[in-house]
This record gives structure tokens, C-alpha cells and sequence, in this order.
């Protein structure tokens, strides 16, 4: 399902003294499959942007498409759960919208609203459990006797139990320890491989966004102010720090590798498995010179 | 739709009304509160209407809020008015539409208790928009003081008074949020039978409450770490002082009192 943001302002408290502009003429295009990354610094907007892919928050000027559904400003929506249910959103710190009795009932919750029948719901909830990386033991507990990592889980199989064709992540490993971030952003981009499922990660990771990303927005004072590959965009630095970001470590060191032998690598390398491959070539080219 | 909230929230400046020690301000509108049921006749709810504009004028604030701090009472206002229109049956008959009868006591009375309203609300409101809720809450304690003799506990009322003020937008962005989350995952809240619209609040409340615990026992041990133990021998940070407008305001409102009282019939 593509999305596209055409040229869309937003507000909050419109009409009132206290009016407060967030995003400003924003264009930004998600074709379907894509894994798109918005990066921005605190207060830039991306969260702001985020609540539109799915109709919580509605464009004050401009149009947002999701699929065949246009969102267009001033007009007034109906209906916008056929979108909700296409359009799954973990947002920050999900265990916060944790709620049920059990584990399982809290997965169950989202496809149930959306008409699944039990036995279905229950299905996914059983094989989404194990796809995060819990047992099944945990489906009876409460969600509040669990860790904050094992909450963090069933909160994120609660949103993929929507099956969603488009998944929006907002920081989803923010507190977690580092493994488990690993891990956690790893399963989101085993999903949108095997499943095709198109990915918005809106995040101010800059090594997220250079492992897992297709495509790049940089997001400003409420402003896209850069789009592009994430080579292209981390090809010239001049250009993030005046956006007061940084080039991600694994870049930076390529960077450093390249200054200590006086030479440039044949491409950027954006995970170190590339690198590692890269500084292996160059060397083994060397002794094949020498 | 929180955000739309806008009565009884603080709006700084710097007029006159802004500058007033809280105390004077609590003691004018508790005062003022009393006040308004000398007046009796026209003349003298014209006066209030008169000082109240006054005040508005004088606060500078813009009318836009105040109007806006009517709006949840408003029913009640159309209620009372409507009531003295109808059952009122004094003076003459102005009007008359089968067992309808409205009568020029109705009508006047119906006016007089609406300007009751209104005014209460404007002042009472200029009160929260043009203090904020720290400065009403020091207020409060200072005011109170005098009942700890009678071992009320004064400070720790102030202190939850203080809280819980300080907790409200941050309940609101909490509530938002969780809103939020819950719709993305199909909950809707604005359609269906009453039975699942109340079901649909229980995803909003649990987890509200779980935050509102989890912060109050942060809020505790963030205290005791940094050596709370009540409000014995604690010094202030913020110092009251009573100044010359002050005491102007208080001249103005026994001025105004006894101004109705003369006036009244």
C-alpha cells in the first residue's frame, strides 16, 4: 500500500491562542515495500508525522493518501478504521498500552475490534508470541507481571496482530538493552522481507536507519529537508551537521580507516559486515599489488 | 480534544492583576464571591457587570478565554434562566402562548441570576488564567496557616494541592497518547451502543492508572531521596509580598460593597 504526504502542514491547538505549527508543507512518498527511515532531532516533527500515516492526526493544509483512502484537509472523515487496520503503529514505549487481564487476551484486543473471529485471533496470537521470542507460558500471565523487555514484545506482537501491510515504529527499542535491540529490529526487518510488509521507522538512530533502510527522510523544525538513499544522504556530512545529526559510528570509522591508509574505500559501508568485507578487499588487493 | 481545554489554565503576563500577591487575589475572590449576593436591583448588578468588565479590562485578558470558561457551564445558566422565566409569577404579563406565561419579575429575575453567574465565573476564572497554580496553592497554605493551631495539616493539603495541579497536563499528554494507541489497534470510542463505548474506556483506564501509580511512587522516592520530611521548618523559595496593589484592590472591593449596599433596596 503506498502512502503519499502531499505538501502537508499541521497544527496543534488550531484556533486557539495557543496554536502551535509542526510540520510545514511536508511532501514525502513510501511506495509499497519500502523500508523507509524519518530521521530527526527531539522536537523535529517525526512524531508528529507519524500519527498521519493512519488518520489519528488530520492534515491542516494538504492531502495524505494511504492506499486509495485520501485524507484531505478541512474535510471531515469517516470511518477511518479500514485504514487503522492496514496500518499498524507501535508507538513509543507500547507496553503503556497494555491493558488486559492476560497476555493473550491483550494480543487478541486489536483483532478482535477489527471483526476477526476468537479462534482466529487466537491463532495469531499463539504464533505471534513466539515470533517476538517468548515462550508460550507467558500467554496466561498478566502483561504487568512481566519485564519491561518481555512487556515491550507482547505489545509489539499485539500491533502485528492486526496484520497490518504497513507498520509504523516509533523509536521501538528506546530503554531497551542493547541484545534486545538487536533483536527487536531485526525481527521488524525479517517481517518486512518475508512478508513485503512496508516499514516507516521513525527513529534518531542513525545506524538503524543505515542497516535497515531503503530510503531516508530528514526531518527539520517540521520540514523534510533531505530524501534519498541512505547513501546519498550519508555521502556528504556537511549537510547532516547542519541539521545537527551525525554520520552513523560505522561510517565515521570507515572515514577514519580511509584517512590512516590514504585511501578511499570503492563505497560507503553501511553495517559492519560490508566494512569488515571492504577493508578485507582493500588489504587483500595491497598484497596482491605488492 | 484535550487540547481544546482551556479553562483554568494559567496564561502569564504582566498586567496588574498579574502582579497581585496571590493572597490578596484569593482573598478579593472569596470576598468578591459573597459580595455579589448584596446586589438586588438593577442598578446594582449593572454595577457588578461594570466591575467586572473592569477587572477583564484591567487583566488583560482576552475575552476569548473567559467565554470559553463559560461553555461548560452553560447548560446550567440556560436551566436557571429558563426556570425563573416560567415559574416566576410576579408583575406583569408579558407574554403569553397557552399555560406559557412569562411575567416582567420572570424576565428580570432570570436576568439577574444569569449576570450572577456570569460574574462569578469571570472573576473566579480571571483568578486560575492570570495565577499560576504554584503561586494559588502557596496562597492557599499561607492563608490556612492559622488552622494548624487546630492541627489541620496545611502544608501537606498545599503539597497535594501543588501535585496535583502539577500532574494534570501530564495525565492529559498521558491519556492522549494512550488514546491514541488504542485507536491505532481499532478501539473506537465515539461510536457504538453506550455498553461499548463504557467498554471501550477500560483500555484508556488501565493503563492510566498503572502510569499514575508507577509515577506517584517515582514522585515519592524522588522526594525522599532529596530529604523531604514534610513541611517542618522549611524555608520558601518564592516569597509573598504584599504590595501597594494589593492593598488597592482590597480598598476597591470595600469601596464596591459598600457602594451596593447603599444601592441596594
Amino acid at each position: 500500500m503506498d502512502i503519499k504526504l502531499q505538501q502537508v502542514s499541521f497544527a496543534y491547538s488550531i484556533g486557539t491562542p495557543f496554536e502551535k505549527p509542526a510540520l510545514f508543507d511536508v511532501d514525502l512518498e513510501i511506495p509499497s515495500g519500502t523500508y523507509q527511515a524519518v530521521i530527526g532531532h527531539t522536537g523535529s516533527g517525526k512524531s508528529t508525522i507519524l500519527q498521519h500515516f493512519n488518520g489519528l492526526l488530520k492534515p491542516s493544509k494538504g492531502e495524505v493518501h494511504i492506499g486509495e483512502r485520501v485524507i484531505v484537509a478541512g474535510k471531515k472523515q469517516k470511518d477511518l478504521k479500514p485504514i487503522r487496520q492496514k496500518v499498524g503503529i507501535v508507538f513509543q514505549f507500547p507496553e503503556h498500552q497494555l491493558f488486559e487481564e492476560t497476555v493473550l487476551k491483550d494480543i487478541m484486543f486489536g483483532p478482535l475490534n477489527f471483526g476477526v473471529s476468537e479462534e482466529e485471533a487466537e491463532s495469531r496470537a499463539r504464533e505471534l508470541i513466539r515470533l517476538v521470542g517468548l515462550s508460550d507460558s507467558v500467554l496466561e500471565k498478566s502483561p504487568f507481571d512481566l519485564s519491561g523487555g518481555q512487556m515491550r514484545r507482547v505489545a509489539i506482537a499485539g500491533v502485528l496482530a492486526l496484520q497490518p501491510e504497513v507498520i509504523v515504529l516509533d523509536e521501538p527499542t528506546a530503554g531497551l538493552d542493547p541484545r534486545g535491540q538487536r533483536e527487536i529490529m531485526d525481527l521488524f526487518y525479517k517481517l518486512h522481507k518475508e512478508r513485503g510488509l512496508t516499514t516507516i521507522l521513525v527513529t534518531h538512530s542513525m545506524e538503524d536507519a543505515a542497516r535497515y533502510a531503503d530510503k531516508l527522510a530528514i526531518m527539520h523544525e517540521g520540514q523534510s529537508v533531505l530524501t534519498g538513499t541512505p547513501r546519498e544522504v550519508f555521502a556528504d556530512s556537511t549537510i547532516l551537521e547542519k541539521y545537527r545529526l551525525e554520520l552513523p559510528r560505522i561510517i565515521k570509522f570507515q572515514q577514519k580507516v580511509e584517512n590512516l591508509i590514504g585511501k578511499k574505500l570503492p563505497k560507503i559501508c553501511l553495517t559492519e559486515e560490508e566494512l569488515a568485507l571492504e577493508i578485507a578487499h582493500a588489504i587483500n588487493r595491497e598484497r596482491d599489488e605488492q | 480534544m484535550m487540547e481544546k481545554m482551556i479553562f483554568g489554565r494559567y496564561i502569564p503576563g504582566d498586567s496588574f492583576v498579574h502582579h497581585l500577591d496571590p493572597r490578596s487575589k484569593l482573598v478579593f475572590v472569596f470576598a468578591f464571591i459573597i459580595v455579589v449576593f448584596i446586589a438586588n436591583n438593577t442598578v446594582t448588578y449593572a454595577l457588578l457587570l461594570a466591575f467586572t468588565l473592569f477587572i477583564i479590562l484591567v487583566s488583560q485578558i482576552r475575552l476569548y478565554f473567559l467565554i470559553n470558561g463559560l461553555k461548560p457551564i452553560l447548560i446550567l445558566l440556560v436551566f436557571t434562566f429558563l426556570i425563573h422565566i416560567f415559574f416566576t409569577r410576579e408583575g406583569d404579563l408579558l407574554f403569553e402562548l397557552g399555560f406559557f406565561k412569562v411575567y416582567e419579575e420572570g424576565l428580570r429575575q432570570g436576568f439577574y441570576i444569569s449576570i450572577r453567574f456570569i460574574v462569578l465565573v469571570f472573576i473566579t476564572s480571571i483568578l486560575t488564567l492570570t495565577t499560576s497554580p504554584i503561586s494559588i496553592t502557596d496562597g492557599i497554605e499561607v492563608l490556612l496557616n492559622p488552622l494548624k493551631k487546630i492541627k489541620v495539616p496545611v502544608h501537606e493539603l498545599a503539597l497535594m494541592m501543588s501535585i496535583a495541579l502539577r500532574f494534570i497536563p501530564t495525565l492529559m499528554d498521558e491519556t492522549d497518547k494512550i488514546m491514541k494507541a488504542q485507536m491505532a489497534r481499532g478501539s473506537d470510542l465515539s461510536a457504538g451502543s453506550l455498553k461499548d463505548r463504557i467498554k471501550a474506556v477500560v483500555p484508556l483506564l488501565v493503563p492510566l492508572f498503572v502510569s499514575a501509580f508507577k509515577r506517584a511512587e517515582d514522585l515519592a522516592i524522588a522526594m525522599e531521596v532529596r530529604g523531604y520530611r514534610g513541611g517542618e521548618g522549611r524555608t520558601r523559595y518564592r516569597k509573598l509580598k504584599w504590595d501597594w496593589r494589593d492593598t488597592v484592590s482590597m480598598l476597591m472591593l470595600v469601596v464596591l460593597t459598600a457602594i451596593l449596599i447603599y444601592l441596594r433596596t
